[in-house]
């Protein structure tokens, strides 16, 4: 039996060298440090591989909580990139002097409110906060119209929200900017004295609003598409607030190149290839963003960019980068 | 009172120098400890870099006392939930006439390969208006959630931990003692109340130390039913960065919670002798005939195996019909082949790491050789983010599978104590002076008269972190090397993203790896 094991372990051991060894033989190989989920752009590095044979080494983990890695690895990270889930985290590592200018012909491909404003980083994708609701128990025309509206004693105990989620906690960083502390403290506040429920992530919230047990949430516009995706009478739908409601902020997922990365070339390669309108059709079929170029065939489901952007609050990313702040003001609440 | 302390005195010498002839045996003990004693200096240093203004702030909060209840009545409810569940089965899967035997304690092991989101999920699936038992019988029920849905998941998937470490216990007794006791007078169900059951007590304390502890470690479960304990308020902190000195605290808390849960299961298990003392030898369990009550045996075990391996095992197979994408598979060999080279060195060792600290507590019992005992329960209570991220700032980013094995192994090796304690206290130290006496050096008369006794603790020990590796999300995020690939974190981040189909085969992989190493385990056993 225990030589069995240790043949085992010897046999695995042996594997993982080779494994190693088949790294290396690779000619150009760029290491990726990913807050986005690997179920979402797996697909899309892999593709990115076969068409140039340049190998993606990734690393994932929770965005901020990469964020805070790049900034205690300093120099000696191996990162060359650094994907993130939004703007505030490329903000903090922009701050921490981490990221490399990216050259004019990369951040010239999309337009000026999608970039950072030394040139730090770059979006690769948009995303929309919105307000999903349950069909069977609220008619679309007694919707609210405002986030501001969630408060009030109609929605008592209905609403579903996840503060643990970058998200969401993105959306306070931009409450706060727009409507100062003081507002936001307060809706905070009242939408907790309202009952709301706190779920882990945004998925949970479209779960919940489908078993009935809320009847408004506030995800991310794409979750809803990936039940529907499964089953079209999914009973959940989704919307936005009136035009330029705090409530339908769009964040991004961004990329930048690291400043101490060796391999700064094939690295740049690589933030060109998610600006092409290969990845980006990518994005906007089968995660179903948002584009940040012009000339990708829209998806049905989703607003056209330029409709969105007319209903967006008017914000700067590059303002998203107090994530602490709103972390103190949450847990002051005693939200999270 | 004199005679006491003076015997205490005599006592203590004695066995520091029975320790002191063995010295290598305080080894390991040695690495282990030096191994915990990194993160914890990194939680003490991130707790207290922080003006004294926001220490208070952080100290003294409402919430904190929140959530201190919220865990305790969680921990205790999921403790009671668990002795109702698994002390039948395990009676059941030992010591009665049932058929199959084998093949039902395999079945009660099982919910341990179930990932406590998926569980959670699982659970939640069956009710709401969109649930399964709507779906199925056009009535919908509520779903569960909040106390009582992180109560039933938790009990669900750790009721394996008591079950096994009874189950071990029982298989070891030594029954001439229940015979005695039948013999002068005494009704089947009193022996099993004043024999059996005092016998079993190093088996409940072990096994309920180790689910306490995943109890205050969980995340997936209480943050999925919505269930604010000292773990999901941890999560929320290092989910949003590194570095959190409100996160050091909690830790820190819950390492006091923990030192608290210790403290008692040392004062608990104070004296307890199980070994045979006198003469002759110990007997094999008998089997005591259930008649009537067989139909209900079956029944029972029938009905536990449903609810808690079938329900999480259909909702997975359901998620498959989900419009599954063949891109999904894309890594699953890569994943399995990671799961496995981490999961089964981490067993190995663990299992063979365990015996030297089992040792020392048992045959040695001393202050030092408790508190040694203990390390293990210290570093498992450490939050595993808390620990891995303290292996990176003193290691720096992990370049090898080691330095991951090696965290898991540190992380571990508490769940591999119990089995390993509970075999040796039925282990008698007079074989093993035996065969001293009979010329062996101290190494070859533990490996002739001791190891054959636990060497099936060890085997439920490397079962128990078998499974607990697969299953390990935590240490495997942060301490991969880049592009390592594993099937937990496959699974976790698929369900994340809500692309159940996708998820689906990783989970299933982690569902049948482990339910094909639980096979063999029991095989072991004289049943």
């Amino acid at each position: 039996m225990s030589k069995n094991r240790i043949l085992v372990f010897n046999v695995l051991l042996f594997a993982i060298l080779m494994v190693m060894l088949t790294g290396l033989v690779h000619a150009e190989t760029i290491t990726l440090y990913s807050g986005r989920s690997k179920s979402l752009v797996d697909p899309i590095i892999r593709q990115f591989t076969k068409d140039t044979g340049i190998e993606v080494k990734v690393s994932y983990a929770n965005t901020a909580q990469l964020a805070s890695k790049l900034k205690t690895e300093g120099e000696k990270s191996a990162a060359s990139l650094f994907w993130a889930q939004d703007a505030g985290a490329l903000g903090s590592v922009s701050k921490g002097g981490l990221f490399a200018k990216l050259p004019e012909s990369v951040l010239g491909k999309v337009p000026t409110t999608f970039r950072h404003k030394d040139g730090h980083w770059v979006a690769t994708s948009g995303r929309a906060r919105v307000l999903a609701y349950s069909p069977e128990r609220v008619e679309k025309e007694n919707l609210p119209e405002s986030v501001f509206e969630l408060t009030q004693p109609a929605w008592r105990g209905k609403v579903g929200w996840a503060p643990l989620n970058a998200s969401f906690q993105a959306f306070v960083t931009a409450l706060r900017s727009q409507v100062g502390e003081e507002r936001t403290e307060k809706w905070l506040r009242d939408m907790k004295a309202n009952g709301a429920k706190t779920y882990p992530k945004n998925s949970a919230i479209i779960e919940a609003l489908a078993a009935g047990e809320i009847d408004l949430g506030l995800p991310n516009h794409y979750y809803l598409f990936r039940f529907k995706k499964s089953d079209s009478k999914y009973p959940v739908e989704q919307t936005f607030f009136k035009a330029k409601d705090a409530g339908n902020l769009v964040n991004v997922a961004g990329i930048g190149l690291l400043k101490h990365s060796k391999h700064n070339e094939t690295a740049l390669k690589f933030i060109d290839y998610l600006l092409s309108i290969k990845a980006q059709q990518y994005f906007v079929s089968e995660v179903f963003e948002y584009p940040v170029i012009e000339g990708v065939i829209p998806n049905a489901n989703l607003l056209p960019l330029d409709e969105l952007l007319k209903i967006v609050p008017k914000f700067d990313l590059n303002e998203m980068d107090d994530l602490e702040g709103t972390v103190k003001l949450l847990r002051r609440v005693g939200i999270i | 009172m004199i005679t006491d302390g003076f015997r205490r005195i005599i006592d203590r010498r004695r066995t520091l120098f029975l320790i002191g002839q063995r010295w290598y045996s305080l080894l390991p003990a040695f690495v282990v400890s030096i191994g915990g004693l990194i993160p914890l200096g990194y939680l003490f240093a991130e707790a207290f870099d922080v003006e004294s203004s926001d220490l208070y702030a952080n100290l003294f909060r409402w919430r904190n006392a929140e959530l201190f209840l919220n865990t305790l009545l969680l921990t205790v409810g999921v403790l009671v939930l668990n002795i109702l569940i698994a002390t039948p089965a395990a009676w059941l899967t030992s010591r009665s006439d049932l058929r199959y035997k084998r093949i039902f304690s395999v079945l009660c092991t099982l919910p341990l390969a179930i990932p406590g989101y998926v569980m959670a999920y699982a659970l939640l699936a069956l009710g709401g208006n969109n649930g399964i038992f709507a779906s199925i019988f056009g009535k919908s029920i509520p779903r569960l959630s909040g106390y009582w849905g992180a109560l039933i998941a938790l009990s669900f998937y750790t009721s394996p931990y008591l079950f096994l470490n009874l189950r071990t216990a029982l298989l070891g007794l030594d029954t001439s003692l229940e015979e005695s006791a039948r013999s002068l007078g005494y009704k089947q169900w009193r022996v099993f109340i004043r024999v059996v059951m005092p016998q079993l007590r190093p088996a409940f304390y072990a096994a309920g130390l180790l689910i306490c502890l995943h109890v205050l470690g969980d995340f997936g479960v209480v943050s999925l039913m919505r269930y604010e304990t000292f773990s999901y308020a941890l999560y929320a902190e290092y989910n949003i960065a590194f570095e959190s000195n409100y996160g050091a605290w909690l830790a820190l808390m819950l390492l006091g919670f923990t030192g608290c849960l210790l403290f008692l299961e040392t004062r608990l298990l104070k004296g307890v002798v199980l070994h045979r003392a006198g003469h002759g030898t110990s007997r094999y369990p008998s089997f005591i005939s259930l008649d009537g009550w067989r139909k209900v045996g079956y029944l029972y075990l029938g009905l536990l195996f449903l609810t808690t391996v079938g329900i999480p095992t259909a909702t997975v197979i359901l998620w498959m019909f989900r419009g599954f994408e063949t891109s999904a598979l894309n890594s699953v060999f890569e994943a399995l082949a990671g799961s496995l080279g981490v999961a089964i060195p981490s067993a190995v060792c663990c299992a063979i790491l365990a015996v030297p600290f089992a040792y020392l507590s048992i045959r040695y019992p001393s202050l030092l050789s408790n508190m040694i005992a203990r390390i293990p329960y210290i570093i498992y209570a450490i939050p595993p983010l808390a620990f891995a991220l303290s292996i990176i700032i003193f290691l720096g980013s992990p370049k090898t599978i080691l330095v991951l094995i090696y965290a898991c192994i540190l992380h571990f090796l508490a769940e591999a104590l119990g089995p390993v304690r509970s075999s040796l206290y039925q282990a008698s130290p007079h074989l093993e002076e035996a065969a001293r006496s009979l010329g062996c050096s101290p190494f070859q008369a533990f490996f002739r008269s001791m190891f054959p006794l636990i060497s099936r603790g060890m085997l439920t020990a490397a079962a128990l972190v078998f499974l607990a590796t697969m299953k390990e999300l935590p240490l495997m995020f942060l301490l991969r090397p880049i592009g390592y690939e594993t099937l937990a974190f496959n699974a976790f981040d698929y369900t994340g993203e809500a692309m159940f189909a996708e998820a689906a085969p990783y989970a299933f992989l982690i569902l049948l790896c482990s339910a094909v190493f639980i096979g063999p385990l029991t095989r072991q056993e004289r049943v």
